[in-house]
């Protein structure tokens, strides 16, 4: 009898290890992931017009700069092959693929990546509890990420960020800013909420959500980027308009019959709120 | 401000070096919030940054320095203060024991070449034949390498920087090379640029380059008045550090960067950093040709969409000095070619 309970709890305790979740695999994300484009899909498809700013929390410095932008600065070989920074990357085109990357032994999580086609944007999310890289250290465009989980949310805090952009239309986002995205799956829907934060260019947290279908049958393609020499410029020449002389910043209010400073962005112009003021 | 244990002044909450650098070296002033107390030096500690096979950055008081090691011996771009030169060594040595040959400096600011009294006594230079017979102390001490604008510089400065310090093996032109470690190592003159005398050092095979105080992630571009830099020549030393750099995949990484002050880049860094100091330089230049006075730029702002990034307020290096800087370039160059 006794030799029967000691096999019992022996047998007990191996199920019990082998069926209880463990701490870091409340989610499981791997797959590949088609993005749903039913949010801002004017801004992510063709893409967004020059001087649309409307409904981001920007503040001046970031303004002036968009409005100081010229889309010919993408024709310069040193530009052509960046890809969208992962502050960005995921309210981008093409497929998302998630896959970990596990201890042979312990079967621990190690690092959980995420790779997104467009230029091959992959970008690592430590979870083994690492800390994040001192100030000298580079910064890249997907940055360096560390996760946990909260529950069943997957959340993702991102330093060392190179230079980027908030909107493809010359808003700027600086290498200070830092990003919290969470993840989290109902059934075959992945949602991703992400908050980017800036002390140069964004005035309170930028808030997006994007959402992904699972995929089956996903695949994913390689997108190799070489530069070329698109346009011969004098040498030490980057494309800009003097402030004031965008002649190409009014084009959006004009065509959506819009007040211009209602596209001109600002906390205020994402409030519906604001079109009680306007009318004011 | 102590920071992963190195206490630095701050500039728009970010961790910088230049102001103190600068402000103790030109001002004199110890007691400037910018500048690390004359106490403050022994809370410095050198943090080690592991570039790419033999190449380290290390992050200290001061400019950053460059350090590579291998079979040759040690190789060293500029040497911070020589209040925290004990530190650097120690900080080398830890990477190497082997003898200390060179000492590049990259320009003749103190806070990148006062550690030279401390370093380069503590190497050896390989000399021979009539050198060794003609000068009893030819082997001592590393070799200090440098434009010859910058023992110009070094030797007329005020306070006065001690003789061990100075360069001891000047080039002219606009290029020395080296072999050193099993690398080609160039160094490039960028005339007129943050001062008359920097360069940049390029380590051919391990695709790294120092680049002294013409590139900084930290601060617009320092451009003394009297010390003969220029903002176009800023910008033309830039735009040979992206001609030089090669990013691997993507614009990142590929050739590496160790700026004078601030973070390790590569080519994507320059490139944000030579499309801001291109555009503001293009705004001053259109508003000088426009007739404006440099009362009328300082009230245009010319920079008020990157101040929250690169501008200070206050310490050494503020912007409006920047602003005037460039301005006086730029009118300057604007008589020159008979307008203005």
């Amino acid at each position: 009898m006794l030799e029967f309970l000691g096999r019992f709890a022996a047998a007990a305790a191996i199920a019990a290890w082998a069926f209880a979740p463990t701490a870091e695999a409340q989610l499981n994300l791997v797959g590949y992931w088609n993005p749903i484009f039913h949010e801002d899909i004017d801004e992510r498809i063709p893409g967004p017009s020059v001087g649309d700013f409307a409904g981001l929390p920007i503040n001046d410095a970031a303004r002036l700069r968009a409005q100081s932008w010229d889309a010919s600065l993408l024709s310069m070989p040193e530009h052509q092959c960046k890809p969208h920074p992962s502050t960005y990357g995921f309210r981008g085109v093409g497929v998302l693929r998630i896959w970990e990357d596990r201890d042979e032994d312990t079967q621990q999580l190690i690092r959980i990546n995420t790779h997104i086609a467009w230029q091959e944007q992959h970008r690592e999310i430590w979870m083994d509890g690492r800390e994040h890289p001192p100030a000298h250290a580079p910064h890249t465009w997907q940055g360096f990420s560390t996760g946990h989980y909260e529950g069943d949310t997957l959340v993702v805090r991102t330093t060392h960020l190179k230079a980027g952009w908030v909107r493809r239309n010359g808003l700027p986002l600086s290498d200070r800013a830092t990003m919290t995205d969470r993840f989290h799956r109902y059934g075959d829907v992945l949602t991703h909420v992400m908050i980017v934060e800036d002390p140069v260019y964004l005035t309170e947290p930028l808030v997006k959500t994007n959402g992904f279908l699972l995929s089956p049958n996903g695949t994913m393609t390689p997108y190799p980027c070489e530069p070329v020499m698109e346009v011969l410029r004098e040498p030490g020449d980057v494309p800009h308009y003097l402030p004031g002389q965008n002649p190409f910043i009014r084009e959006f209010a004009e065509e959506h019959g819009l007040p211009f400073e209602a596209t001109q962005g600002g906390a205020e112009t994402a409030l519906p709120e604001y079109m009680e003021q306007l009318r004011d | 401000m102590i920071r992963s244990g190195i206490r630095c002044p701050v500039v728009r909450g970010e961790c910088s070096t230049a102001p103190a650098a600068v402000v103790i070296a030109l001002l004199a002033a110890a007691a400037s919030p910018a500048a690390p107390a004359q106490s403050g030096f022994g809370d410095v500690e050198i943090e080690t940054w592991h570039v790419r096979d033999g190449i380290y950055m290390l992050v200290g008081a001061g400019g950053n320095v460059t350090v590579q090691v291998g079979e040759d011996g040690v190789l060293i771009v500029d040497t911070q203060f020589a209040e925290v030169g004990d530190k650097l060594l120690g900080a080398i040595r830890e990477l190497s024991d082997g003898p200390i040959r060179y000492i590049v400096n990259t320009h003749a600011h103190p806070d990148h070449v006062s550690g030279n009294g401390v370093l380069a006594p503590a190497g050896s230079t390989i000399a021979g034949g009539n050198v060794a017979g003609a000068i009893a102390d030819a082997g001592v001490g590393a070799t200090v390498i440098a434009h010859e604008n910058v023992l110009i510089d070094m030797s007329g400065q005020d306070p006065e920087i001690p003789f061990e310090a100075w360069p001891t093996d000047t080039y002219i032109g606009g290029q020395k090379d080296l072999f050193f470690n099993g690398e080609a190592v160039q160094i490039m003159h960028q005339p007129a640029a943050h001062t008359d005398g920097d360069s940049i050092v390029f380590f051919r095979r391990t695709d790294v380059i120092s680049a002294g105080d013409v590139f900084s992630t930290t601060l617009y571009p320092v451009i003394l008045p009297d010390g003969g830099g220029s903002i176009d020549g800023v910008v033309a030393a830039l735009n040979r550090l992206i001609e030089l750099t090669v990013p691997e995949e993507k614009q990142e990484g590929g050739t590496m960067v160790i700026p004078g002050h601030g973070r390790l880049s590569d080519e994507a860094d320059v490139v944000e950093y030579r499309d801001m100091v291109t555009i503001i330089r293009d705004r001053i230049a259109h508003m000088v040709e426009s007739g404006m006075s440099l009362e009328q730029v300082k009230a245009a702002r010319p920079t008020r969409d990157y101040d929250a990034r690169y501008g200070a307020d206050s310490g050494f290096w503020t912007t409006e000095q920047f602003v005037e800087a460039a301005y006086r370039n730029l009118a300057g160059n604007s008589a020159e070619k008979g307008g203005f």
